[in-house]
C-alpha cells in the first residue's frame, strides 16, 4: 500500500470534509463529535481489523448470468467429439486461441484480452467446475452457487464471509451487527438489488446501478429541500443519550449513510486512469476500480454480465455469444489495467462464474441447452496462473451432460482461506478440499 | 382423510399448565388494568392504529379519538363486521404447477427408454416456461397482498395475517409453487385473530408448510425431523422447551402426512401408528395428538404470548431463551397474565387481544414510536396516513424487497428478524426515496425518468385552517410523526422561509419530503 494517491479515507482531514462538519455545526456538542470519532475509527477497522488478517486483498466476481456454454468458452478443440456434437457452432481448431502450457484446449476466439491476460500471468483458468446432481434451473441453480449449499437454502456465502469475519457467527447463527455498516460497506453490488450471495446475517451489502443514485432522491427537486435534510440526516446520535434506543440507532445509520454516500459518489465522480471498452461491464468495472483507487476498505465487489442464456442462435466463432465473450474478456482486460496503473492490481482478485454450463450437444435451434459443469476464472497477478484441473470428458457423459471434476465450493474455500485468509470451513460448513488458488507473481505488482 | 378412531391417547395426563392462585391472578391483573377512562387521546389513538394496522390519516386519528377506546377496539378487533373484499379461490390460476397428468407421464417414461433427448429437452423446456409463469405469478401475488394492505377496511386482518406467514415463515424460493403460498396465506387469514390452536392444527396440513419442511415424503421408518423440530423450536414452545427425543418422536407422529395437487392427504400405509412419547404423553399419537401434547404445554402459551407482545408491543426478545427473568417486573407480569389468558381462552386470540390494547400497559409513552417500521408498514402507513396515491403497485413490491421484505420469500424458516435489522445504510437510502416517490411521483434509481403523474392533494394533509407557518409545520409533523421534535420545527420553519413562508401544495409536499426522509419517521 504505497498509493500516495489513496489518501486514508478515515484520516482526521477526510473525515472532517466528509460530513461531521456539518453535524458539528448543528447544535451537538464536542462530546458528540469526540464519540463519533472513536466510532468512526472502529468502524473504518470494520472488516480489516481481526489480527492477521490482510488489510487490503479485495475481491471482485463477475457473474456471467444465464448459464455461459462453457465448451465454447474454453474449446477442447483437439477432442473430435466436440466437434462432432456441434457441427455447426462448434470453434474451429484453426480458430480456437492456444493456451500456452496445455494441449488441444483454446478460448473462444472473440477472447483475445482475455488470452492477453492469460499470457501475462493474470489469469487462471479451473476447468469442469460444478457440483453433485446439477439443477437446471437458472433460479435454483444460481441460489446454489450463491449459498454454496446444493439445497439453496440459507445465507449468502459472502455474507456468511462478512459475518463470521464481524461478529464470528458461522452458517445458520445469527445475531446482529454491533454497529451500523461503516462509511465503506464490506460489500458492494453494483445493480439494483444486491445478490444473495452478499446477505449475511448481520452484515448486508449495499447495492446501486450507479452511484449517484445512492441517495436521496429529492435532492434535487428543489434547491431549497437540501439544508434542510443535511441538517435532519447529519444530527448522530447524542453522546449522552442514555440506553441505546431505536432512535440512537436510526440517528447513526442516517449518518453513516450520508458519509458511505458522500465517499462512494466521490470515488466513482473521478475519471478512470485508462479508457475503457463501451459495455455495460466494463462501466461496472470502471467504478469498481474508481471506489478501489479512492481507498474503500470494501472487501468484496460484486458486478454482472449477460445474458448467457443461448438456447438459439448463439453463433460460433461470430455471432451472439462470441460478443458477450468479448465483452467480458475486453472489460476484464481495461479493469486489470486500471489497476495496474493505480498499482492496486496485486490487491484484487476476481472470480467469475456462470450457474452452468450447456449441454454438450448444440440442439436443432442453432444454440445449447441448460447444462451443468463449466469453468470458472480467476484472473489478478496473484492468482494461479494456467489451466487448473482436466478438461471434462466429453465421453464419459451423464445423459449428454458434462461430470463435474472440481467441486465450486473447493474454489470458495480456495478464496477464502488463501485469499480473503477467513476460516473457510466455518463459513461454507462442510469440508471441501481447498483449491489453491494463489501463485507467485511474475513480475512487480503493486499492493 | 385421518382414521378418526385413531384418537391421541393421554389427552388427559400430565402437562397441563401450572395454574395461578387467586393473589397472583390479581397482581398480574393490575399488570393490563386498562387504561383509564377519558384518558385516551389523539396520541393513543395513533399509536393503536399504528401498531394494529398501518396507520391512519388525521382524520380516522380523530375520529378513534372521538370514539373512545373501547369502541375503537372494538371496531379493530371485530373486523369480521367491518365489509371487506373477499379472496376467491380462483384469484389466481391453481393449475400452473399442477402435477403431470398420467399421460404426460407416460410421454416422458418413453422418452427416456428411447433417450429421446430431443422429447426430453422439450419436457424440460416445458417445465422451465411453468416454473417461468409461476413466478410471474408470485409476483401477481405480492402486489395483490399489497393492494389489499394498502385498501383494507380491516387493518388488522392484514397485519395478522402478516404476522403469521412471519411465523409459520415458508418460502416461495423453496417450494416453487405460488398456489399452495396463496392457500397458505389463506389459511392465515381464516385464523388471523381466530384461534392460535386451529392455526397450529391447520399448519401440518397445510401443502406448502409440508413440502417447505419436507414433511410430504416423511415415512414410517425414515421419518423426516425437519417438521417436528421447527414446530416445537419456532412454532409454538421455543428453544430449551423440548427434547431431541420430542423431535424424533414427533416426527414419527407426522408421517404420511403429505399432499397431492392441492389437497392434504394422510398416507395411512406411511404412518407410523405405533406408540410414542411426546412431551410426557404416550401413545399412538398422530400428528393432532402432537399438536394437542404441544398445546398443552405451559410452554406454548407464553411463547405465543411473548411472540404477540413483540409484535404488538416490542421491546422484548421474541423468545425466552433463559427464561423472563433479564425482563423488568411490569413486562414479566404481562406476559406471564397474557399465558394465562390464552391457556384459559384455549388459544383465543381476541380475548389476550383485547385485554392488550385496552391496557394502560400498552399505551405507556415508552413504548410509543419506539418501533421500527417494517417495509410494508413503511410503505403501506405513508399511502394510508398521508393519503398518497399507491403509483405503481411494482415499483413498491421491488422496494419492499430492496428493504428486506419480500412477501412469500421470508429469508429463513426463521422469518423476518424485524427491528434493527431492518435498517442499514443501502435500505435506509431505499426507505428514503420511496417515500420520495410517494410524495412526488419521482421514481426511484433503476426506472425510467418519467414521474408518475397522479395528483396527490399534499394541502389536505394539513387541513383547510392551516394558515401560519408554524400551523402548517405542527400539523405536519403530528400526521407524519406524531411528535414534534425541535429540530424538525427547526428544518421545516427554516425550508418555509427561503421559500417565502408560501404555504402551498408545492411547499406542503417540501415539508412531507422532509419529514418522512428523518431518521424518526422510521418509527411507529
Amino acid at each position: 500500500m504505497t498509493d500516495a494517491n489513496r489518501p486514508d479515507p478515515f484520516s482526521r482531514r477526510e473525515f472532517l470534509s466528509s460530513g461531521l462538519l456539518l453535524a458539528s455545526a448543528a447544535a451537538s456538542i464536542p462530546a458528540f463529535l469526540n464519540r463519533s470519532a472513536l466510532a468512526m475509527h472502529a468502524q473504518a477497522a470494520g472488516l480489516s481489523s481481526v489480527p492477521g488478517v490482510p488489510e487490503d486483498h479485495v475481491l471482485v466476481v463477475v457473474q456471467l448470468g444465464g448459464g455461459n456454454d462453457g465448451l465454447n468458452t474454453v474449446v477442447p478443440f483437439g477432442d473430435p467429439l466436440y466437434h462432432k456434437a456441434r457441427p455447426g457452432i462448434g470453434i474451429k481448431e484453426n480458430e480456437a486461441l492456444r493456451l500456452s502450457g496445455v494441449e488441444g484446449i483454446g478460448l473462444h476466439p472473440q477472447m483475445g484480452a482475455m488470452k492477453d491476460l492469460y499470457d501475462d500471468g493474470m489469469l487462471g483458468i479451473v476447468q469442469g467446475v460444478g457440483y453433485p446432481n446439477p439443477n437446471r434451473s437458472h433460479f435454483k441453480s444460481m441460489d446454489i452457487w450463491h449459498t454454496a449449499d446444493t439445497s439453496a437454502t440459507g445465507d449468502g456465502w459472502l455474507g456468511r464471509y462478512f459475518d463470521a469475519e464481524c461478529c464470528g457467527y458461522g452458517k445458520g447463527e445469527s445475531g446482529t451487527a454491533p454497529s451500523p455498516a461503516s462509511s465503506s460497506p464490506p460489500g458492494i453490488a453494483i445493480g439494483r438489488a444486491a445478490p444473495l450471495s452478499m446477505q449475511g446475517r448481520a452484515i448486508k451489502p449495499v447495492s446501486f446501478e450507479s452511484a449517484e443514485l445512492f441517495k436521496w432522491s429529492a435532492a434535487e427537486m428543489h434547491k431549497t429541500l437540501r439544508s434542510g435534510y443535511e441538517d435532519l440526516n447529519r444530527r448522530g446520535a447524542d453522546a449522552n443519550a442514555k440506553g441505546d434506543r431505536n432512535s440512537d440507532f436510526l440517528l447513526r445509520t442516517a449518518l453513516d449513510a450520508q458519509i458511505s454516500s458522500d465517499a462512494i459518489r466521490k470515488a466513482v465522480a473521478q475519471r478512470p486512469l485508462v479508457s475503457y471498452p463501451a459495455s455495460e461491464l466494463a462501466r461496472q468495472l470502471s467504478m469498481v476500480a474508481l471506489m478501489i483507487r479512492a481507498g474503500l476498505r470494501t472487501r468484496v465487489f460484486y458486478v454482472t454480465h449477460g445474458s448467457f442464456d443461448t438456447h438459439s442462435g448463439q453463433g460460433g466463432a461470430q455471432g451472439r455469444h462470441g460478443q458477450l465473450l468479448n465483452q467480458f474478456a475486453a472489460a476484464m482486460k481495461a479493469f486489470y489495467a486500471d489497476l495496474r496503473q493505480q498499482r492496486n492490481d496485486g490487491r484484487v482478485m476476481t472470480l467469475a462464474f456462470s450457474e452452468f454450463g450447456r449441454r454438450v450437444g448444440q440442439n436443432a435451434s442453432g444454440g445449447t441447452d441448460h447444462g451443468t459443469a463449466a469453468p470458472v476464472f480467476l484472473a489478478g497477478p496473484m492468482v494461479r496462473r494456467g489451466v487448473i484441473g482436466d478438461h471434462p470428458s466429453l465421453k464419459d457423459l451423464d445423459d449428454g451432460d458434462l461430470k463435474y471434476r472440481i467441486d465450486f465450493r473447493s474454489v470458495y474455500a480456495g478464496i477464502l482461506g488463501g485469499w480473503l485468509k477467513a476460516d473457510a470451513g466455518k463459513i461454507l460448513e462442510g469440508s471441501f478440499d481447498a483449491l489453491p488458488v494463489l501463485g507467485k507473481a511474475t513480475r512487480d505488482v503493486g499492493r | 382423510m385421518l382414521d378418526q378412531t385413531m384418537q391421541p391417547a393421554g389427552t388427559e395426563a400430565s402437562t397441563q399448565p401450572a395454574s395461578i392462585d387467586a393473589a397472583e391472578e390479581a397482581r398480574l391483573t393490575s399488570s393490563l388494568k386498562p387504561l383509564a377512562k377519558g384518558a385516551f387521546t389523539e396520541a393513543h389513538a395513533r399509536h393503536l392504529l399504528w401498531r394494529t394496522g398501518f396507520g391512519g390519516s388525521a382524520e380516522q386519528v380523530a375520529l378513534l379519538a372521538e370514539w373512545g377506546l373501547e369502541k375503537s377496539v372494538d371496531h379493530i378487533l371485530d373486523f369480521e363486521k367491518v365489509p371487506g373484499e373477499p379472496v376467491q379461490a380462483d384469484d389466481f390460476d391453481k393449475d400452473i404447477m399442477r402435477p403431470p397428468t398420467a399421460d404426460e407421464r407416460e410421454m416422458y417414461r418413453m422418452a427416456q427408454r428411447s433417450r429421446d433427448e430431443d422429447k426430453l429437452a422439450q419436457i424440460r423446456e416445458a417445465r422451465q416456461r411453468r416454473e417461468q409463469t409461476d413466478r410471474v405469478q408470485v409476483g401477481a401475488m405480492q402486489r395483490w397482498w399489497l393492494k389489499r394492505m394498502i385498501e383494507t377496511p380491516r387493518p388488522l386482518e392484514e397485519k395478522m395475517t402478516l404476522f403469521w406467514h412471519g411465523l409459520f415463515a415458508t418460502n416461495y424460493r423453496t417450494i416453487e409453487n405460488s398456489y399452495h403460498m396463496f392457500l397458505q396465506n389463506q389459511l392465515f387469514r381464516k385464523h388471523a385473530v381466530g384461534s392460535y390452536a386451529d392455526l397450529l392444527k391447520g399448519i401440518i396440513r397445510d401443502p406448502a408448510m409440508l413440502a417447505y419442511l419436507d414433511n410430504n415424503d416423511s415415512k414410517k421408518g425414515k421419518p423426516n425431523e425437519n417438521l417436528a423440530r421447527e414446530i416445537m423450536e419456532l412454532f409454538s414452545l421455543g428453544v430449551g422447551n423440548y427434547t431431541e427425543r420430542d423431535i424424533k418422536e414427533g416426527a414419527r407422529a407426522l408421517t404420511g402426512y403429505t399432499f397431492e395437487d392441492d389437497g392434504f392427504v394422510f398416507q395411512a400405509r406411511n404412518h407410523d401408528n405405533g406408540v410414542k412419547t411426546i412431551l410426557g404423553r404416550t401413545g399412538p399419537m398422530n400428528g393432532e395428538g402432537f399438536v394437542d401434547a404441544i398445546l398443552a404445554q405451559p410452554a406454548c402459551s407464553r411463547y405465543i404470548a411473548r411472540r404477540l407482545y413483540h409484535h404488538f408491543v416490542g421491546d422484548v426478545p421474541p423468545d425466552e431463551r433463559g427464561g423472563d427473568a433479564d425482563l423488568e417486573p411490569a413486562q414479566r407480569s404481562v406476559l406471564r397474565l397474557m399465558a394465562s389468558q390464552l391457556t384459559t381462552s384455549n388459544y383465543e386470540l381476541k380475548p389476550v387481544l383485547r385485554r392488550l390494547f385496552m391496557s394502560a400497559h400498552f399505551y405507556e409513552p415508552r413504548f410509543r414510536l419506539q418501533r421500527i417500521k417494517s417495509p410494508t408498514e413503511l410503505i403501506v402507513g405513508a399511502i394510508r396516513s398521508l393519503n398518497t396515491p399507491p403509483r405503481d403497485l411494482s415499483i413498491l413490491n421491488d422496494a419492499t424487497d430492496l428493504m428486506g421484505q419480500r412477501l412469500f420469500f421470508p429469508p429463513s424458516v426463521k422469518g423476518w428478524e424485524g427491528g434493527r435489522s431492518w435498517i442499514n445504510t443501502s435500505t435506509y437510502f431505499v426507505r428514503q426515496n420511496v417515500l420520495a416517490f410517494l410524495i412526488s411521483g419521482k421514481k426511484p434509481q433503476g426506472y425510467d425518468a418519467t414521474a408518475d403523474t397522479q395528483p396527490f392533494d399534499a394541502m389536505a394533509v394539513i387541513g383547510s385552517e392551516a394558515s401560519s407557518p408554524a400551523t402548517a409545520v405542527a400539523r405536519v409533523l403530528d400526521v407524519t410523526l406524531g411528535q414534534r421534535p425541535e429540530t424538525a420545527i427547526g428544518a421545516l420553519r427554516e425550508y418555509l422561509k427561503s421559500n417565502g413562508d408560501r404555504i402551498d401544495q408545492s411547499t406542503v409536499q417540501g415539508m412531507l419530503l422532509l419529514v418522512t426522509a428523518m431518521p424518526e419517521y422510521q418509527l411507529c
